[in-house]
């Protein structure tokens, strides 16, 4: 059964790329905002809106602790755990700032997914299109878009 | 510290037809001291050479023959040698085809002992 999906098809060839090279066990593409392109690994949608928000939050946080230092940002945070690690890189596409989270095992290493992460931020940078005009998200539209993506996220 | 293990790695690095030795943390991938030639890919042979080892530990754990101690990977054009020490660091050297190996691996059994 495929593992990886994606709300956007350009991101899916370099994250099944990225998950089968490093042995990444979970990883989400999203925006800095938490809007979810493409995940892997994830079976539950509740999860997949939690570690979104948390990812997104992570980052915010060090982007103000980066302004406090007079760093313009920090571009990758590594949360080591005993059996797992949490990497948290952002980078630029044509379609704007995304955001990677990967969650690696100790089959992996912070080492792999780093090696791998620039792989993956260069074919994304290759694959996005040019970014679409942003439209204001209405009420009755929020909805329908929601659950069109959480049906591309899990294939139903 | 750094400084140290560096030149500790520079009596491997002295050898004929070594390009380049460091010490990787085995868990996490990362180099902790580098001594390569420009143009090496340092954190690719780190980070590569970390998932190699842990692999070839996976294997001889399951052949009953314990934890590797030494890796000895013969490409068409070159060679890697890894070689674990105390501490969960590994020391990694690349070099080419005439590379005396069995030189290195002692300059490297002596660094894994500095390191440890």
């Amino acid at each position: 059964m495929r593992r990886t999906r994606a709300v956007e098809s350009w991101t899916l060839i370099p994250l099944e790329t990225f998950v089968e090279e490093t042995g990444a066990r979970l990883t989400l593409l999203m925006t800095p905002a938490g809007q979810v392109l493409a995940q892997y690994g994830f079976t539950r949608a509740v999860d997949v809106m939690a570690a979104a928000a948390l990812g997104a939050a992570i980052f915010s946080s060090t982007t103000e602790i980066a302004k406090m230092l007079r760093e313009r940002e920090f571009a990758a945070v590594n949360h080591q755990g005993v059996r797992h690690g949490i990497f948290l890189g952002s980078f630029s596409t044509r379609r704007g700032r995304l955001l990677a989270l990967v969650v690696y095992g100790p089959d992996s290493s912070v080492g792999l997914v780093q090696l791998f992460f620039e792989d993956l931020v260069a074919k994304l940078m290759a694959a996005s299109p040019e970014k679409v005009e942003q439209r204001p998200v209405l009420a009755a539209d929020f909805e329908r878009e929601l659950t069109q993506s959480l049906a591309s996220l899990f294939g139903r | 510290m750094s400084e140290r293990f560096v030149r500790a790695l520079e009596r491997i690095t002295r050898i004929g037809g070594v390009q380049g030795a460091m010490l990787v943390a085995a868990d996490d991938g990362l180099i902790i001291a580098d001594a390569s030639m420009e143009g090496v890919r340092g954190n690719a042979v780190a980070a590569l050479a970390a998932s190699l080892a842990k692999r070839f530990t996976r294997v001889s754990k399951a052949a009953t023959v314990g934890a590797p101690r030494f890796l000895h990977l013969q490409a068409e054009q070159g060679t890697l040698i890894v070689v674990a020490a105390l501490g969960g660091v590994l020391v990694v050297t690349m070099g080419g085809a005439d590379m005396n190996v069995g030189l290195a691996r002692l300059e490297m059994l002596r660094v894994a002992e500095v390191v440890a």
